[in-house]
């Protein structure tokens, strides 16, 4: 029993951390029908951002504001600029293929220009372990539950009390009529480009940590945020926070009950079994099909 | 201008098939390897462009069915039963799958597909990786013979590579007669429009499934051939990344066009082996090139092509149209 | 006579809006029946529901005497009930014959003989003669894509006659249509319903064609039958008058 309340609180935590990346997925997806599979990578790169900036000899804080720049730049604007514009009126299937090799292109770059082995990556939360209720709980867990929680607190605030925040879900749900209302659809569609940029830069900061920066980490995490996306609902921005921490749960769960050999496959299976019975995810709205 | 343009067609044809069995002739031992893995992946990815480019139905599977005939062809050969066989149960059991594997897409469409497949995908590897008593798990299986066809060894590199050129050949030429049967007519309403299909007595659930499963089944081809190709195989190869790749073949090549995979396998195989020079550069500059392409041109190379014809098209009806016109007008 | 078509009680509902509220009505061989009223009526969704697009909430449809209702728009379609869209329904890539024999192909034969059989099906000359009466000679083989507006309408209404169906329904035909191709469009209805006895039921709006065309009309209004009669009949039916043609 009391390994059980271990395995939530760190599946939790995965899991908090799977949902910044997974609502991050959607709202590309909602406001322009981008399927990022680079999405995994885009969580690898902060990190090794942030390791250039120290090994210049900048201070991890000075690292940490200088790497969420630069994602913000490069995995925000720069995605949406260069890549998404061009590509986005030709329809969802060659812009998905394109961010298949940018995914190629950013893991071969990392491998190139930084290293093909693991670094370790300093954690924002002190190490060591505290005491709750006579149970051993590692700080690290508990602070990244908590930042990230406090991250999509922030966000789901952002969205549903602010004016910004209601733009950017009208600019999701029907731009056209958003345009014609008057919001700033153009602007606001960066937004969602920033805020991903902002989310996938704070995931690498919270995960690398934990499983060491390394060029391949991107892989698994993309696949995890897919799932968590996908099961509690592609087209909710709660559904993919639920989602989120459900997969990291069910992996930490898996990992501890299932054969380790076939921990990868309970997602999947759970996965296949929410788009054959219930597509909308388990928290979205089904998407209108058109007769 | 017709006629003058099939004679063309028909000339280039040749020239290329007569290029591809005498230059290789003097090719070294891994230019004879890069060439036949050129046409395995060409057999992969023409099934998934049946499956994607006709008939409209995404998969991220196909890599997975590569892997089934793989691993068939590697278990029956090293005990001793001919590939044919292998190819047999290949095809048998990768169809099946793949029509099973169709069901979901008489469900959801579109990017729930994909990950449906996706998922597949995830699972078949974790099969290779993990049955050990079938698979040999992560240590893989070696030593698997090529055979011999029609009385001619194909242990060299030469005449293992004429064998996958036939093989290539002999599935292009079932291919071009599936597409202009009634069969392909109907996969490609199937991706056009479903609704308009089904209205007109087209059952789009049974050329749903027949899309997925002859597709999956020249995914196995494929795998047959690779198994002794390489001679030894382990899960690696056949994890997501091999589904994604040619999934980039179908679309960099130009979905739905004929010739499309072999051009996307040809740059896909091949291209980054152009670029070995580069050294540790080369796959950069590979998914580099892929974007610059589909930014370019998002229907791949051939729809570059399918566009200027389109173009000339256009140009030479207007001129049609124009001097129509302008008899009408200069009539009493 | 014999009915072709028997629409009994038939119910559609979408959450709490009743689209189609209790529809019942024959249409006898031979019978060009036509369908008005204003838009949003529930006539559009009538047709999907006769057709298996869409399921009923409650209701039966009877074709030739045999219940229909579940039946798939494929399985349908291959017992003789044919359809024309409101919107453009062609295949843009394939050519205006290939459109035609894809119209075709799955009414004869089975899924292997379509496999090993030829290309065509054997339907070339069904096409062709369909492309003749339609009068697309000089478009067979262009892509239906380049087609005018009007001509794919054409083309549409000709794929809906390539398997010898028994009954059609053609929703909205004239739409769009300029008069020249709506003349032409009229007299070939008229003759296929003349020479092959195939019955029709018809939605549209341009009423001087369906007064016209048809030997029958009914009207609907939200959701429900109205009138039903005689073009003359219905055009001196005060309560049409009231809904429909009086705006």
């Amino acid at each position: 029993m009391s390994n059980l309340l271990d395995l939530l609180v760190a599946g939790l935590a995965t899991g908090a951390i799977y949902a910044l990346v997974a609502v991050g997925f959607t709202l590309l997806w909602q406001t322009s029908q981008t399927i990022n599979f680079a999405q995994g990578e885009f969580v690898m790169l902060p990190a090794f951002l942030m390791l250039a900036v120290m090994h210049a000899g900048a201070p991890f804080w000075l690292a940490i504001i200088l790497g969420i720049l630069l994602s913000l730049l490069l995995l925000g604007l720069g995605f949406k600029l260069l890549l998404v514009d061009p590509m986005l009126r030709h329809g969802v299937l060659p812009l998905a293929i394109a961010t298949m090799a940018l995914a190629i292109g950013m893991k071969e770059a990392v491998k190139q220009f930084f290293s093909a082995e693991a670094s370790p990556f300093p954690s924002i939360v002190p190490a060591g372990d505290v005491s709750i209720l006579g149970r051993v709980i590692s700080l690290q867990s508990l602070g990244v539950l908590a930042l990230a929680i406090a991250v999509v607190i922030g966000l789901t605030l952002l969205l549903n009390r602010t004016s910004i925040g209601h733009q950017m879900q009208a600019t999701a749900q029907n731009p056209t009529v958003a345009r014609i209302i008057g919001v700033p659809v153009e602007r606001m569609i960066l937004l969602t480009f920033l805020i991903n940029a902002f989310l996938v830069a704070l995931a690498s900061l919270l995960i690398t940590p934990i499983y060491l920066a390394k060029f391949s980490s991107g892989e698994v995490l993309g696949q995890a945020a897919f799932i968590a996306a996908i099961v509690g609902g592609f087209n909710q921005v709660r559904g993919a926070i639920a989602g989120g921490l459900l997969i990291g749960v069910v992996d930490n769960l898996a990992a501890a009950y299932v054969s380790t050999q076939y921990r990868a496959a309970v997602p999947m299976v759970l996965l296949i079994v929410i788009i054959l019975f219930r597509p909308q995810g388990l928290l979205g709205r089904p998407e209108e099909r058109t007769v | 201008m017709t006629i003058n343009g099939k004679y063309w067609r028909i000339a280039l044809g040749i020239a290329v098939i007569a290029a591809l069995i005498i230059v290789p002739m003097n090719f070294n031992r891994y230019g004879l390897y890069i060439l036949s893995q050129w046409a395995v992946m060409t057999i992969a990815a023409m099934g998934l462009n049946l499956t994607l480019g006709y008939a409209g139905q995404v998969s991220l599977a196909q890599g997975a069915f590569v892997g089934i005939g793989a691993y068939t062809a590697a278990i029956m050969t090293t005990q001793g039963l001919p590939l044919i066989a292998a190819l047999g149960v290949a095809i048998v059991l990768c169809f099946a799958i793949g029509w099973i594997l169709g069901y979901p897409a008489l469900r959801v469409q579109h990017h729930y597909l994909a990950f449906v497949t996706l998922a597949f995908s995830t699972l078949a590897f974790l099969v290779f990786r993990n049955e050990d008593w079938l698979t040999k798990g992560i240590y893989g299986i070696s030593g698997i013979p090529r055979p011999n066809v029609l009385g001619f060894a194909t242990n060299r590199p030469l005449p293992f590579y004429y064998f996958c050129l036939g093989s290539l050949a002999i599935v292009s030429l079932a291919m071009w007669w599936l597409i202009r049967s009634p069969w392909g007519r109907a996969f490609v309403a199937l991706r056009e429009n479903p609704v308009r299909a089904l209205s007109l007595g087209i059952d789009t659930r049974r050329y749903t499934l027949m899309a997925f499963a002859i597709g999956s089944a020249l995914g196995g081809v494929a795998g047959t051939l690779y198994a002794p190709l390489t001679q030894y195989i382990d899960p690696v190869p056949f994890n997501l990344s091999l589904s994604l790749d040619l999934l980039m073949m179908v679309i960099v090549g130009g979905s739905g066009f004929f010739f499309g995979p072999f051009l996307g396998a040809m740059i896909a195989v091949l291209l980054p082996e152009w670029l070995r020079f580069t050294q540790g550069y080369y796959l950069m500059l590979y998914a580099v090139a892929v974007m610059l392409l589909l930014i370019y041109s998002p229907t791949g190379i051939l729809g570059i092509l399918d566009r200027y014809l389109a173009e000339r098209r256009t140009k030479a009806a207007s001129a049609l149209r124009a001097v129509a016109k302008s008899r009408l007008e200069t009539a009493p | 006579m014999t009915a072709v078509l028997e629409v009994t009680n038939v119910k559609k509902s979408f959450g709490g809006i009743k689209a189609v509220d209790g529809i019942s009505f024959d249409v006898q061989e031979g019978e060009i029946l036509g369908l008005i009223g204003p838009n949003g009526c529930g006539k559009s969704t009538l047709f999907n529901c006769i057709l298996g697009q869409l399921a009923p909430t409650d209701g039966e449809v009877k074709v030739d005497g045999k219940v229909v209702t579940g039946l798939r728009p494929s399985e349908l379609n291959r017992l003789g009930v044919s359809r024309t869209f409101q919107l453009l329904q062609v295949f843009p890539k394939l050519s205006v014959r290939e459109n035609l024999i894809l119209a075709g192909q799955e009414h004869q034969g089975n899924m292997m003989s379509r496999l090993f059989g030829p290309s065509d099906a054997g339907l070339s000359a069904a096409a062709d003669q369909m492309i003749g009466f339609f009068k697309l000679d000089h478009l067979a083989t262009e892509a239906a894509g380049g087609l005018s507006y009007g001509q794919q309408k054409l083309l549409d209404a000709a794929m809906a006659f390539m398997g010898g169906p028994r009954l059609v329904l053609l929703d909205e035909p004239a739409g769009g249509v300029n008069l020249t191709m709506l003349g032409d469009l009229k007299e070939r209805l008229a003759a296929i319903n003349r020479e092959k006895r195939a019955t029709f039921v018809v939605i549209e709006h341009n009423m001087e064609f369906v007064m016209s065309l048809c030997t029958r009309v009914m009207v609907m209004a939200e959701g429900k039958l109205l009138a039903m009669g005689t073009p003359a009949e219905v055009r001196a039916n005060p309560a049409v008058i009231e809904a429909y043609l009086g705006h």
